[in-house]
């Protein structure tokens, strides 16, 4: 029996990278998953497959977070495959940087769009449910660098520190209802991005980095399913770091 | 057939646990019935429930009694 044995789980963005990573450990610990994407439907297929070999129950759902009227037929295709919701992973996100001198307003737009408002609209729309249940647990995905600034990122940092800021606004307003609100930031994480780096940009990173290594998609999924766990019923508004001690 | 009144009146002493004799039209959810914010969202969410209907957020806003509610959703129905 896995942790999440009979809960139902959106997560969004987990065609690829940590949402994917998220989207394959809720699955393989026993939670029926809606697998959100926005343009890899293979991909996320893929990741439906993985979680549906793993024994539990999946289906790809596309959506572009920052559509109200997508966001609603996504919640609509959930309750109608699962029943309820008890998950909301909000992972989606993209970026678009610039230097602040350089940045174009559409590179603001799409970034605040997808990163703030689409954790916005799927929380909105996936509370309705989870006040009826009277339970639900929300986490999403911040960063650090929404702590502690980033150049070439104005946009996306604006977004991540907005999502720690919601985060927060919403665990206060839907604590009454049992519905638990927290957001997970992670550090230096493994992905294509970062092992496209060159070597000396690596080497700076690394010393930054306490525990002397990058982070993996796993990493940060094991922390997200800690806070969808009963095991962190007693914890709500807060951003857990997964970053090696960055940020402390 | 219950009237829209008996219905609403089901859903509010179901939702805000108050006596059926407290729900007098011109009771405020808020000052006479002891909602929150948060209580009075979810009364509207039980009402579109109830009715199969849809309350915008901006109609939604402008239901602050019993009567309020209850006149929205007659001329809404009819």
């Amino acid at each position: 029996m896995g942790r999440f044995e009979g809960k139902t789980a959106i997560v969004t963005g987990a065609s690829r990278g940590i949402g994917r990573e998220i989207a394959i450990l809720l699955g393989r610990e026993g939670a029926r998953v809606a697998v959100n994407y926005s343009g890899s439907k293979e991909k996320a297929e893929e990741v439906v497959q993985l979680i549906k070999d793993a024994g539990s129950d999946a289906f790809a759902i596309q959506a572009n977070v920052s559509d109200a009227d997508q966001v609603k037929q996504m919640i609509d295709a959930t309750m109608e495959n699962f029943g309820s919701i008890d998950f909301l992973v909000n992972n989606a996100g993209i970026t678009r940087d610039n230097l602040l001198m350089r940045m174009k307003e559409d590179e603001w737009d799409d970034v605040i769009d997808i990163n703030l408002k689409g954790v916005f609209l799927c929380t909105k729309a996936v509370t309705r449910q989870m006040m009826k249940q009277r339970a639900g647990k929300i986490v999403n995905l911040a960063s650090i660098v929404g702590v502690i600034g980033n150049p070439g990122q104005a946009n996306y940092v604006a977004a991540k520190a907005g999502v720690i800021g919601l985060t927060k606004t919403t665990a206060r307003e839907l604590a009454t209802r049992n519905i638990t609100v927290n957001a997970v930031a992670p550090g230096f994480i493994t992905t294509d991005m970062t092992d496209a780096l060159p070597e000396e940009v690596k080497t700076q990173m690394l010393g930054s980095i306490p525990l002397g290594k990058l982070g993996s998609a796993e990493d940060v999924a094991g922390a997200v399913a800690f806070l969808l766990s009963n095991d962190a019923n007693y914890i709500t508004g807060q951003t857990v770091h997964v970053d090696g001690g960055m940020v402390m | 057939m219950l009237s829209v009144l008996e219905r609403v009146t089901k859903v509010v002493v179901d939702r805000l646990g108050v006596d059926e004799s407290e729900v007098k039209p011109e009771a405020s959810f808020k000052d006479d019935l002891g909602a929150d914010s948060l209580d009075v969202v979810e009364l509207v969410m039980e009402l579109e429930d109830e009715f199969d209907m849809e309350i915008s957020d901006d109609d939604a806003e402008k239901i602050g009694t019993v009567g309020d509610a209850v006149k929205y959703i007659e001329e809404k129905v009819n």
